[in-house]
């Protein structure tokens, strides 16, 4: 496999083809912040978080650095004025929804994030898929899904498979960044216990 | 609906996973909305798992999950009908239905649906009933058009 | 039909279309769009049919209810051939005066006709109606002289005679050579070089690939691309057989929206008979190539416009655009080389093989060749689809061809590019239209909705309302997109509603900077483009609202107060017995007033009152009512 060169934060690396940034930058020890991302699961690029400027022949960009394929010549800064206010700000977003969550509580301090810059939403969901993706494509079991599109998206678990599959399982929720995954189980559970047989979507 | 008629729609697309979206818009065609019997029979048939056909059928707006009124209100929210006063339009009907966008009334008479475009700016602010174009619309000739259906 | 097989079994038929073709024959076409159906061309056309029969001339005179021609304002619009004269705004009723005096009598029936509303000058040609005259009409001029749901009706225009030259006379390197050439630009979006993205699919190794018609058209503003696909099916068939050729497709598919019924039928129906002379399916007009295309309904969701959600959404999931950096001409489609396009996009096609690139290449700017087709709809007075060359002023598109803005009122902007696009000012106006032009100033093309507003549109309502489009059309998987138009479209409510505060426009502009760089598809990118653009040319109405609680164009319904000034009121009764919330008092020669708790500011007494007496005020506190022992009416002024 053909190895190609890249600088990230100034220092060399020489990375394998079809290696991301992230991973590039993990394999010499640079950390970027990830939301989204799992060793075990597919790219998602939803977070956002590990948003990284990348020069390459004098345009600068921002980019995912979990999906970005790296490339000969490219030069990578994981932190900058913009990526920096870029993660105050999405850290600011989903403060709005997991105020108390230990990952971004942590993150927060570091980029100097305001946990009530914006009203408290409803839900918990900080919409990471980490569940949704980690019961499809490591558990093949679909008992979790997403409904709904823009603002409203939620995740929903399939109450018959989540009866049935749940309970000798729950690898899915130390995955979980925020409370919601817990609040959406027992939602369930409680549908289920008072109807077990009247699905809900 | 029966599985026999979910199985000919089904099989007319054969049975292909990727005919999902166009099975469901049949079967909505149909049937005006999508029981979760049929949704459970589609998973099954197409092998695509449940979560994969909740998620579609609530993300398209094509979909309903619960029945619709016998009467189906389309109000334009276009930017052509917003900048001509369509908002109005929309409280107006919402005031008289009691529903919002996306509901039906409890006795199934009205639907209400916001829609993009119908094309007929020229007619702006426009609003659709059972699939007849009223245009020109204020709220006293919006409320003269919704009293005519039953 | 039987098969054609080859290129002189195709000369045939054109040759034996054309001759039992008599070019005397009157022809009545009528518009079935959908603006003109609203109008009532149904009905129309029923009397046409009813009356030609009744008039046994059914051998004689020939209908067509026939695509958009674009003049929306004044349809239904009927076009009678050979002699092209166009009757304006047609009712029923009008029908036998028609037949009786143009058909037979072949004299004009002046009412029907344009009448300048300045000069009082008639036209009778299509060609001269200002309307009309203007444009440069390569595209939309046809759809009014076919069936869209005939074949042959193509054909005697010329139809397919570009797949027949590509396919024997061409190289598909010839066909993207000329495409290059032409400088081609999507007709849909960001305006990239058709050319280059068919070379880079076609020099892509897999054997397996797709060309994509994108008529997903979510644009709330836009009906260029249904009108082309209703009025002119073959015209999009005919351009993506080409693109397939070049690029070495055997497959093809046509992403349509399920709201468009009509085009759904007639994009079926082409393919259908397309299929049956041999222009698709297997070694096409004997040629060796083979294209089969299908159809699939897009179930309504606007994210699904952008090339790869649409892709993801043919293979049966929910439409959310994919993460990869990796061009979908290389890997799209089931992962393979795709060509997805515009509608408008694939319909030149086929014209620019017919006529050469160098022709296309004289029409347009430096950087924008050939027609674009827009929507040109809002406080507009003629409302329609206009298309025109690129490079024309933005002014001319309004005022010679859109005729100005009704009711004397002030034009205040102009908004392209749909929700991605931004709101134009007056001193723009003269701003040539061209893909490159836009973006400079702050808007895109898009995909060619043109919304004119006038000085009763608010800007800050104008924003907020494409971000409450967008909240509900965001796929909501990244977090820029979904959470930064959330709070956008919080803080631009609270504006509208009198709730906003110092710090808000900052707090804007750096939501919208964020989302804008971090999103993860071009739908969340853009979302901040309306926001942004009304903050740059309209900041003080932004101002105004948030510092005077203030809506300058007097729409913003938390803002405003109607209030009737009892100098003016004759206390006539109407508005106190239309206003549905029951909120004005008085009587007969009793001055009215309106009660400000009951009212729900709908404007009906606005409208109804004919002496301007009901006042609409911004920002200044309501002058006290009158005390009620002074509100009998003692007749002023009049004796
Ligand atoms: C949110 C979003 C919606 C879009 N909607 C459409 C659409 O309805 N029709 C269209 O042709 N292009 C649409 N586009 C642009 C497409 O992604 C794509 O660029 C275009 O179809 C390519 O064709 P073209 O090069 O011929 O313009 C949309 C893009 C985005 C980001
Ligand atoms: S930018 Fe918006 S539409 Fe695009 S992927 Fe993100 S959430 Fe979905
Ligand atoms: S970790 Fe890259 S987007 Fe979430």
């Amino acid at each position: 496999m053909d190895e190609i060169l890249l600088t990230i934060d100034g220092k060399e690396v020489a990375a394998n083809e079809g290696m991301t940034i992230l991973e590039a930058a993990q394999k010499i020890g640079i950390y970027i912040p990830t939301l989204c991302h799992h060793e075990l699961l597919e790219p998602y690029g939803a977070c956002r978080l590990c948003m990284v400027e990348i020069e390459n022949r004098g345009r600068i960009q921002y980019v995912a650095s979990c999906l970005y394929p790296v490339e000969n010549n490219l030069v990578v800064r994981t932190r900058s004025e913009k990526v920096d206010k870029i993660r105050k700000m999405i850290l600011e977003l989903l403060l709005a929804h997991a105020p108390d969550s230990r990952d971004l509580k942590e993150l927060a301090e570091e980029y100097g994030a305001d946990r009530n810059r914006f009203d408290r939403e409803a839900s918990f969901c900080v919409h990471c898929g980490l569940c949704v993706r980690y019961c499809a494509e490591v558990k093949q079991k679909f008992a979790v899904g997403f409904v709904d599109r823009g603002t409203r998206r939620e995740i929903s678990f399939v109450p018959k498979i989540a009866a049935e599959e749940c309970w000798k399982c729950k690898e899915c929720f130390p995955l979980c960044p925020t409370e919601a995954l817990q609040a959406a189980y027992v939602y369930v559970q409680d549908i289920t216990a008072k109807s077990p047989f009247k699905l809900v979507l | 609906m029966d599985n026999a008629t979910i199985d000919q729609i089904i099989d007319k697309h054969h049975g292909e996973a990727s005919s999902l979206i166009q099975i469901l818009l049949e079967i909505q065609g149909q049937n005006h909305w999508l029981p979760k019997e049929a949704l459970e029979r589609i998973s099954e048939r197409l092998e695509v798992p449940f979560t994969r056909i909740q998620h579609i059928a609530t993300f398209y707006k094509a979909f309903s999950l619960v029945p619709k009124g016998r009467h189906e209100v389309h109000i334009c929210m276009g930017t052509a009908c917003h900048v001509r006063g369509a908002q109005r339009v929309l409280e107006t009907v919402e005031d008289l239905t009691g529903i919002k966008p996306g509901e039906t009334d409890l006795d199934l008479k009205y639907s209400l649906e916001i829609v993009n475009c119908l094309g007929c700016c020229a007619l702006g602010p426009v609003m659709e009933i059972d699939g007849t174009v009223h245009g020109n619309m204020t709220p006293a000739t919006t409320r003269d058009a919704l009293k005519k259906y039953e | 039909m039987a098969l054609l097989n080859s290129l002189e079994e195709l000369d045939k038929l054109k040759q034996e279309l054309l001759s039992r073709k008599d070019p005397n024959k009157p022809c009545i076409s009528i518009c079935a769009g959908a603006g003109c159906i609203a109008s009532g061309a149904g009905e129309v056309i029923a009397a046409f049919e009813a009356e030609i029969k009744k008039q046994g001339l059914s051998a004689r005179v020939e209908t067509k209810g026939t695509g958009c021609p674009g003049y929306c304002q004044r349809g239904p619009v009927v076009v009678i051939y050979p002699e092209e004269i166009c009757y304006l705004q047609v009712k029923p009723e009008d029908v036998p005066e028609i037949i009786e005096e143009t058909i037979k009598g072949k004299k004009i029936v002046e009412r029907l006709v344009y009448i300048d509303p300045d000069t009082e000058e008639k036209a009778t040609l299509e060609s001269e109606i200002p309307f009309y005259k203007y444009q440069e009409r390569l595209n939309l001029s046809n759809n009014i002289k076919i069936d869209p749901k005939s074949l042959d009706d193509y054909l005697a225009i010329g139809g397919y005679s570009a797949l027949a030259k590509v396919l024997f006379q061409m190289t598909p390197e010839q066909v993207i050579d000329e495409i290059k050439k032409s400088n081609l630009r999507g007709r849909g979006g960001a305006g990239f070089p058709a050319g280059i993205k068919w070379e880079g699919s076609r020099n892509a190794p897999e054997t397996t690939k797709y060309v994509i018609v994108n008529a997903d058209e979510g644009d709330p503003g836009a009906f260029m691309d249904r009108a082309l696909l209703e009025g002119n099916p073959h015209s999009i068939l005919e351009g993506l057989a080409i693109g397939a050729y070049a690029i070495g497709a055997q497959e093809g598919y046509i992403y349509v929206r399920q709201e468009y019924p009509l085009a759904v039928e007639n994009i079926g129906i082409a393919i259908e008979k397309a299929t049956e002379y041999g222009f698709l399916g297997e070694n096409i007009l004997g040629s060796g190539f083979n294209f089969k295309v299908m159809v699939h309904q897009g179930a309504g969701a606007f994210v699904c416009g952008e090339s790869t959600a649409l892709m993801t959404a043919l293979e049966g999931r929910a439409g959310e655009p994919r993460p990869k950096y990796i061009r979908s001409n290389i890997r799209g489609l089931w992962e393979k080389p795709t060509v997805l396009n515009n509608v408008e996009t694939w319909a030149n096609v086929p014209m620019i093989i017919n006529k050469g690139a160098d022709w296309f290449t004289q029409i347009g700017t430096d950087g924008s060749k050939g027609t674009k087709i827009f929507a040109l709809v809002g406080k507009i007075n003629n409302t329609g689809l206009v298309e025109v060359p690129m490079g024309m002023p933005i002014r001319d598109i309004i005022y010679k061809i859109g005729g100005g803005i009704p009711g004397g009122k002030k034009f205040k902007a102009v908004q392209t590019g749909g929700p991605s696009g931004g709101c134009l000012p007056e001193n723009l106006l003269d701003l040539p239209v061209g893909f490159d032009e836009l973006v400079q100033a702050g808007s895109m093309m898009g995909s060619g909705g043109m919304i004119v507003m006038d000085e009763d549109t608010c800007m800050v309502d104008v924003a907020r309302y494409f971000l409450n489009f967008l909240t509900d059309e965001s796929c909501g998987k990244c977090v820029p997109c979904r959470e930064g138009i959330r709070q956008m479209l919080k803080i631009l409510t609270d504006i509208t509603e009198g709730k906003g505060k110092e710090g808000d426009i900052e707090l804007l502009e750096e939501i919208a900077e964020v989302t804008g760089t971090a999103a993860l598809c071009a739908l969340g990118k853009s979302a901040p483009n309306p926001v942004l653009s009304t903050l740059k040319y309209f900041r003080e109405e932004y101002e105004a609202h948030i510092r005077e609680k203030r809506c300058p164009a007097l729409s913003c319904k938390d803002l405003i107060a109607f209030y009737i000034d009892p100098d003016l009121c004759r206390a006539c009764m109407a508005c106190l017995r239309k206003c549905p919330a029951g909120a004005i008092v008085g009587a007969k020669k009793q001055i009215h007033v309106v009660e400000q708790e009951k009212c729900t500011k709908c404007g009906t007494c606005f409208e109804v009152c004919r002496f301007d007496a009901v006042k609409k005020i911004s920002g200044e506190p309501v002058p006290p009512p009158l005390p009620e022992e002074e509100r009998t009416l003692t007749r002023k002024g009049k004796e």
